[in-house]
């Protein structure tokens, strides 16, 4: 009863918070406004807003030095987070049945293996460095650690049930993945999307000054 | 000055626009900012960290833009804001930020931090949390119509000393000119060779130039400060000036933040385009050197380095000039480590050197500097904006360093191609 429950209504109520919740945050950025820039540009705002969109994902040589924890950390959390999200075997599947209708090709087991300890590393390495740190332990709210709690439980329970063959632990991990998905237009990992946002207002600015950021 | 909370926190709430709600919604506390200022970097104390100097208007953001905001907000569960927390704060806006707009290069979700303390000085300044020494130079920036108290008067006496040793003549309101020229008090009463470099380049290069009596300052204290009424009203002289004059450019002067305003907020203070164009004395430089009619001759060989000015450079895209410029007249030009748009800030623009209460840490935090010298060997630093200059000059001298700081222009005028030496 639980697990039909979990499967069917909890998921499609999951999905749809996390739908309207982010598509709401967007649109409530956007609605804020913006007054138009009446300085004569030296460059293009919007080749400006493009480059810095792509260009932040290489560090600076600076913060490639002094914070290499947190930049390899987050590196490592993302890259690994993002193979496991979106090419995880039961993951592919699942998007096939529940979501897009079609499949695509997925990491073999061993990939799936290292994908998971990148991630693990990284995550851990970014919360150890949260709660250690002066300057992230100053900064974090309760928000910072609910949501990698979350993460980390989603993943771990993904790991343990990955075998597929003890049907709780399945039940459980597409639960916490559910409560995820309601949490995260509430929180800081709306990051997701809105670094796009942030990523091309910055560069935008940046491109009509002729800077290249 | 009155302290006015709740004005301060309507103006507050009013600075935030998409740009800042994005930002905040993008913020995952990773604290690589402070990594990036030399604030944090030169005390390590986390509340220097630049996203914190933020929080006032974060929860502020929070409480009115957020869903878990307004509903705590209902439920009488959020924390807001107080009077103590604009006191609590005040030195972490002004004291510890010069605005310069390094942490915003290195956040990896692209927030601009600098921007956002820009917007959050306007709420503390509607409040009447703001240094004694900011207010005063703003005050004397709307009176007197110089934050250093420099009249009309006291220009045209430094005016006379740069014709007398010219022999040059220096034109004033000259209807239909080319450039009108701006200067910052700082290079009236400090470094008045800026003047008579430009006066010396301007004839040998034959450029058809004015100062106006209404309007030669350019030190914008408004944006200083964060009021955009002082800040408008003061770019709004200038434009004025300048449109009644008829020129077809205004010079932006060798400083950092009086560039910003006029070149980036000023239209938009005001609320619409100029009717001239805004050009910075060093673009104004290259430009005439490249198109041949500011010629130059020799070269020192003297080991220098070039201080970028944050407004000039990493804000204001002045990035190539200078450097173009220095290559014609310095063999000996060595670029620091993190030199361009990634350079460290000097520690004293923003306001920071106008207020006296923030001077032990602007000193302290002078180490970043004084590390990059170190490291280069080099005994002349070459900058382009007179803010810089002081401030670096008074951290050479607190440092007891052999390190001597010129302009840029007056070293382009020191090797000028007088028009009777040259060939064309």
């Amino acid at each position: 009863m639980i697990g039909a429950f979990i499967d069917g209504p909890f998921w499609y109520f999951s999905l749809g918070v996390f739908c309207i919740g982010v598509l709401f945050r967007l649109f409530s950025i956007l609605r804020v406004g913006l007054k138009p820039d009446l300085a004569l540009p030296r460059g293009s705002g919007s080749s400006g807003a493009l480059r810095n969109l792509f260009s932040l994902f290489l560090p600076r040589r600076d913060v490639a030095t002094r914070g290499r924890l947190t930049l390899v950390a987050g590196y490592l959390f993302h890259l690994g987070l993002f193979a496991l999200l979106f090419f995880a075997r039961p993951h592919v599947d699942f998007y096939a049945e529940r979501i897009t209708g079609f499949g695509w090709p997925a990491l073999p087991y061993w990939g799936f293996i290292i994908s998971a300890e990148i991630a693990f590393i990284g995550l851990l390495l970014l919360w150890l460095h949260r709660l250690l740190h002066p300057v992230t332990r100053l900064l974090s709210t309760a928000d910072d650690h609910i949501a990698t709690g979350l993460v980390f439980l989603v993943m771990l329970t993904g790991c343990l049930a990955l075998a597929q063959s003890f049907e709780p632990l399945r039940l459980l991990h597409l639960f916490l993945a559910e409560l995820l998905l309601i949490y995260f237009p509430f929180s800081s990992l709306m990051h997701t999307f809105t670094f796009a946002f942030s990523r091309s207002y910055s560069g935008a600015v940046m491109g009509r000054k002729g800077v290249n950021a | 000055m009155e302290h006015d909370f709740a004005k301060g926190v309507e103006e507050l709430g009013l600075q935030i626009d998409s740009r800042i709600a994005a930002y905040f919604s993008s913020c995952i506390h990773c604290g690589l900012c402070a990594e990036a200022c030399l604030f944090y970097t030169e005390t390590d104390d986390p509340r220097y960290t630049p996203i914190y100097k933020l929080e006032p208007m974060r929860r502020l953001w929070k409480a009115q833009h957020t869903f878990w905001g307004k509903f705590a907000v209902k439920l009488g569960l959020s924390k807001p804001l107080t009077e103590q927390d604009f006191a609590d704060w005040e030195e972490l806006v002004y004291d510890s930020c010069t605005m310069c707009g390094r942490c915003s290069m290195v956040c990896p979700v692209g927030n601009d931090i600098a921007y956002m303390i820009r917007k959050e000085r306007e709420g503390f300044s509607s409040a009447g949390y703001s240094p004694v020494g900011m207010q005063e130079a703003t005050h004397r920036a709307l009176t007197i119509g110089s934050p250093m108290g420099v009249t009309l008067k006291t220009l045209r006496a430094a005016l006379a000393h740069v014709e007398k040793d010219t022999g040059l003549n220096i034109p004033m309101d000259q209807q239909g000119a080319d450039y009108m020229t701006l200067f910052s008090s700082m290079e009236i009463v400090n470094f008045p060779e800026y003047i008579e470099s430009l006066a010396r380049i301007f004839a040998a290069a034959g450029v058809s130039w004015t100062i106006s009596s209404e309007a030669f300052e350019a030190t914008n204290s408004g944006i200083q400060i964060g009021s955009h009424q002082a800040a408008a009203e003061l770019v709004g002289r200038v434009v004025n000036a300048a449109e009644s004059l008829g020129v077809k450019y205004v010079i932006s002067p060798e400083c950092g933040h009086a560039y910003s305003a006029i070149r980036w907020e000023g239209p938009n203070l005001i609320g619409r385009p100029y009717r001239f164009q805004v050009i910075h004395i060093l673009e104004l430089l290259d430009e005439l050197q490249k198109s041949g009619r500011l010629q130059l001759s020799g070269h020192t060989d003297t080991p220098l380095t070039f201080h970028d000015p944050c407004q000039i450079v990493r804000r204001g895209g002045v990035v190539e000039s200078p450097r173009d410029l220095l290559g014609k007249v310095a063999s000996g030009f060595v670029e620091m480590a993190d030199h361009g748009t990634m350079n460290w800030c000097c520690g004293g623009g923003g306001g920071v050197s106008a207020n006296e209460r923030a001077e032990e840490l602007r000193l302290k935090v002078f180490d970043r500097k004084r590390k990059q010298l170190d490291e280069l060997g080099v005994t002349t630093m070459v900058t382009a904006c007179a803010n810089c200059r002081i401030v670096l000059e008074e951290g050479i001298e607190d440092r007891e360093m052999n390190v001597e700081v010129i302009g840029l222009t007056e070293l382009l005028a020191e090797h000028l191609l007088l028009p009777e030496k040259r060939t064309d």
